[in-house]
């Protein structure tokens, strides 16, 4: 007999009426500082979450250490404050042996590209079917501002008064490199794409990485207002949609081409280019998804926001049942006597 | 001409020869042969860490001591009385092992000036009469095997490989062993290669028909079968025992099995023969490194599943945050550490129990977990399945303490029926009436388990500190204090919950020998041979090492001298006396080796 089994088999698989936002609010105070970008993050999730239809009974969103790993006490579903780093190991423990369960991991640059770099890089080259959202704010919030492995060169903190001399991580290409098979990034002060890009990844089947834009008011106020403020977003952002150009601005005006395998910005005001000269974005395309995380490092060019790749391959923890599944069609269920008793064995009178 | 046939009780055989001669190989299938003739046995495979080191070096040489008799063997014998030595290096390894007068079968080609410079042998030891208080037997075994061959057309590498055969023939003549069973071991493992099928066969037989030809062996022997318990037999590993184990306690609690574990010698086999289960539906899962290893299984545990994780001493050192998680989660988990020599990277393939304070006090702040140990090969089976008990009735990590000598030892085993096991009842939370995720069991203390999926019961749980009953955060100092001492005696009360020790021999008298984990077979030995000298003297075996059982301390207040011998620098003496205030006698050795018997006897004479 297989307890779990038998315990869930008549759990709903569909929730009994559409829940609304409201109905993923746990009974905790929300404690993350205010104008903390983290609060946005949490907003957007809950009213994604109805849209998904699935019982929240079946949804356990599980964390590491830091601001971001707060995450699961504020929503009412089944939730998992781990130890500093370890959430994408533990859930993916849980997912494989939980597949029918929606398994989510909120992290942040310390906790999923420092201590649990390990875990991220491999969860990802697995595909575990794991939705990871990478709060990024570019600094130790939690310990009271260090830098991170996300902070810029230079960097003046508590632990680098002369400045950082590490060179960052671009979480992107952490990501891509690991061969996630959904990678992404998104904005806190921007709900609608952040709403977009986590419906996506809930929808994906497979490891889906997001990188979240956010703002940590008090120990690294502004870091993103470049890419996040109404006055500076539209002119160094571009947004992505599968199958567009790739134009931004507020204009309108402006394009990103490639020349080889070098983007650049180009002006379709200026009579030298149109729309038709511009990268058109494939998220299958696994070369152009290098690229597009790539302009982050380039200060010219404006950053990618959206589903920057999307494809399928198969799910470390369908690959695993469909072994067992196999074993048992060959071999027949598991018989105990028959292991204790198989190969030699000798008769003591 | 006719050979005498001389009986005897017990005899210890070690097979040496370079990591790549097949050495483990030749003693496996003598011990499986032997296991079914009926003799009790005790197995000691001795190899490098290196998997394939420099041919005919001494670090290089790999070894094999098995100890079979018609009485009851309790270890893998003090020293050997047979030494099949392949090549000169293994001769100096280990003819410290050897007992005066005992036999060595040395294979002459292997004594070449190449191998006896490797083993820093002036001379050929074979010739300078170096061996005389000794009875040496020189066979041309590789010139041999290659005249068997000459008519197969196989490779010199191939037709070298087929060595050990000619050596295992040998021995099987003289311990008047059938080949059958290994000629249909061969078989089967290389059906794929019918060459090499009929190439072993060939050399075994005609190793064992060299030793009936020959005129060089006067004697063979007889060793009659052990008076072993009616039952169905088999040989097992440790590492085998505590997979199956596992899967018992897997098949009846109900809970599929989860393996969270990253490859350590000498744990990897248990997650060898795991992830060959799968029909079990054991899911093995080789993470990304140890930490990954326990923290996978912690999350299978809150999903509803039987989690294990395996490792070595280093491990058991890297899991040691999760494991207080796991503590502070009060989840079901059993961790199995394979000891092995440290610290650091220290003796991988070496034992030692030097890892009992680690698991025992080895976390951050107050972090009790039970912690059990297996005294036999095939004890890692009950101890596995009774680690299983413990977690789930308890809500706790356990540790099973296991060693490299028992891991990879063999031994018979009377096949349990399946009936016999004790049931392992498993109860989930299911109404959400009322429910709180740290409302305690009055009388176990365990809180409730509450799995995703179950409507209604959702709730967080993680590493900061709970409040009682609610489970909700709490930074409350009185909060806190209780929490500490509740999980204190959580793990505490599971004495109440386990069969009371009992001594081998008088409960009242002059010394008392106690030992725990892999030590058992030498302190039985010792302990029996000086009782049959009459001296005053019994043995206590501590299963349970945390927490002890509820009558260890009356036991140990009945004996005048207590002695401890252990395979560390003194970890259980350091317990015995905290916890009972005793003078305790130390015995100790830490050289990647089981204690022989004879070594605790003398101890044992020094004290009595």
């Amino acid at each position: 007999m297989h307890l779990v089994e038998e315990l869930l088999k008549n759990s709903p698989a569909t929730p009994a009426q559409k829940y609304s936002a409201k109905d993923f609010q746990s009974d905790q105070d929300v404690r993350w500082c205010p104008g903390c970008g983290d609060y946005s993050i949490l907003a957007q999730v809950q009213r994604v979450m109805p849209d998904l239809n699935i019982p929240k009974h079946n949804m356990v969103f599980v964390s590491g250490i830091g601001c971001s790993s707060r995450f699961p006490y504020y929503m009412e579903s089944y939730g998992f404050h781990t130890i500093h780093g370890r959430a994408a190991a533990i859930a993916t423990g849980l997912k494989i042996a939980r597949p029918d369960l929606m398994v989510w991991v909120a992290t942040g640059d310390g906790d999923g590209l420092s201590i649990g770099g390990n875990h991220l890089i491999h969860i990802c080259r697995r595909n575990v079917d794991v939705k990871i959202l990478l709060f990024n704010n570019q600094i130790y919030g939690l310990t009271k501002g260090q830098y991170s492995p996300t902070s810029e060169f230079g960097k003046v903190t508590k632990s680098s008064p002369y400045g950082s001399v590490d060179h960052p991580f671009n979480p992107l290409l952490v990501a891509l490199g690991a061969e996630a098979s959904f990678v992404a990034r998104t904005l806190d002060r921007d709900p609608k794409n952040m709403q977009m890009v986590i419906k996506r990844a809930a929808e994906h089947k497979g490891t889906a990485f997001v990188e979240i834009y956010q703002n940590c008011n008090v120990f690294n106020d502004g870091a993103f207002f470049k890419w996040t403020e109404k006055d500076s977003k539209e002119e160094s952002v571009v947004f992505l949609e599968d199958g567009k150009p790739m134009i931004f601005g507020k204009e309108k005006d402006k394009g990103i081409r490639l020349e080889g395998f070098t983007p650049s910005v180009v002006s379709l005001t200026d009579g030298k280019h149109s729309a038709s000269d511009l990268i058109v974005h494939n998220e299958k395309d696994t070369m152009l998804s290098f690229i597009l995380a790539r302009m982050s490092s380039l200060p010219d060019l404006p950053r990618p926001v959206g589903v920057v790749y999307s494809v399928q391959r198969p799910l470390y923890e369908a690959e695993m049942s469909r072994q067992i599944q196999l074993a048992i069609q060959k071999q027949g269920e598991g018989n105990l006597e028959k292991l204790l008793n198989h190969g030699e064995t000798w008769e003591i009178r | 001409m006719a050979k005498t046939l001389k009986h005897l009780d017990d005899v210890t055989i070690r097979f040496a020869g370079d990591s790549g001669d097949g050495m483990q190989l030749t003693g496996m299938q003598f011990t499986s042969t032997t296991a079914l003739l009926g003799n009790d046995l005790s197995t000691l495979p001795d190899y490098p860490a290196e998997i394939r080191a420099p041919a005919g070096t001494l670090f290089g040489v790999s070894g094999f001591q098995i100890h079979f008799g018609s009485t009851e063997i309790n270890t893998p014998g003090d020293s050997c009385d047979v030494l099949v030595a392949m090549n000169p290096a293994a001769l100096k390894v280990n003819l410290r092992s050897l007992r005066d007068g005992g036999i060595i079968i040395a294979n002459r080609d292997g004594f070449n000036d190449k191998n006896l410079k490797l083993a820093g042998y002036a001379e050929n030891p074979l010739d300078n009469g170096s061996l005389e208080k000794y009875q040496v037997h020189i066979v041309d075994i590789t010139k041999l095997t290659q005249n068997t061959l000459t008519d197969l057309g196989l490779s010199n590498k191939l037709v070298d490989r087929c060595k050990n055969f000619f050596a295992l023939g040998i021995m099987y003549w003289m311990y008047t062993r059938p080949m059958e069973p290994t000629i249909k071991w061969i078989a089967d493992k290389f059906k794929k290669t019918p060459e090499l099928v009929e190439a072993n066969t060939r050399v075994l037989k005609a190793g064992y028909a060299f030793g009936e030809t020959t005129e060089i062996f006067a004697a063979r022997y007889e060793v009659k079968p052990a008076a072993l318990a009616p039952g169905r037999y088999r040989s097992i590993t440790g590492n085998e025992a505590a997979a199956w184990g596992m899967i018992a306690a897997s098949v009846k609690s109900g809970l599929d099995l989860f393996l969270g574990s990253y490859p350590i010698t000498p744990a990897s086999d248990i997650l060898h023969e795991l992830s060959r289960h799968k029909n079990f539906r054991v899911k093995t899962f080789q993470a990304e490194d140890e930490i990954a290893g326990i923290t996978s299984a912690i999350g299978a545990a809150y999903g509803g599943s039987l989690a294990l994780t395996t490792t070595s001493g280093p491990g058991l050192a890297l899991k040691g945050e999760a494991l207080g998680l796991a503590v502070m989660l009060e989840l079901p988990l059993v961790l199995i550490d394979v000891q092995r020599g440290g610290p650091s990277t220290g003796l991988p393939t070496k034992t030692e129990q030097a890892d009992l304070l680690q698991a025992v006090y080895g976390r951050n702040s107050e972090a009790p977990i039970p912690v059990i140990a297996a005294c036999t090969p095939a004890d890692c089976f009950t101890t596995a399945y009774e680690a299983c008990r413990i977690a789930i009735k308890y809500m706790t990590p356990v540790i099973f303490l296991s060693d490299g000598y028992l891991a990879n030892g063999a031994e018979p085993w009377m096949i349990p029926s399946v009936a016999s096991l004790t049931d392992i009842p498993v109860t989930f939370a299911t109404n959400p009436e009322g429910f709180q995720p740290y409302q305690r069991d009055e009388a176990t203390l365990a809180r409730p388990w509450a799995i995703p999926g179950t409507p209604g019961l959702e709730h967080r749980i993680g590493g900061l500190e709970k409040e009682h009953i609610t489970g909700n955060v709490s930074y409350d100092p009185e909060n806190h204090e209780f929490m500490v001492r509740t999980r204190q005696a959580k793990i505490d009360g599971i004495a109440n919950d386990l069969p009371p020790a009992t001594v081998d021999g008088d409960s009242k008298g002059d010394l008392l020998v106690v030992g725990w984990g892999g030590t058992y077979g030498s302190i039985r030995s010792a302990v029996e041979a000086k009782r049959k000298e009459g001296k005053s003297v019994s043995h206590l075996h501590l299963k349970y090492v945390n927490p002890f059982q509820s009558n260890v301390g009356e036991i140990l207040y009945n004996f005048k001298q207590i002695l401890v011998p252990e395979i560390n620098l003194g970890q259980l003496s350091k317990m015995l006396r905290a916890k009972y205030l005793l003078p305790i006698v130390s015995q100790t050795k830490v050289q990647g080796l089981p204690f022989k018997s004879d070594e605790i006897e003398k101890k044992i004479d020094e004290l009595l």
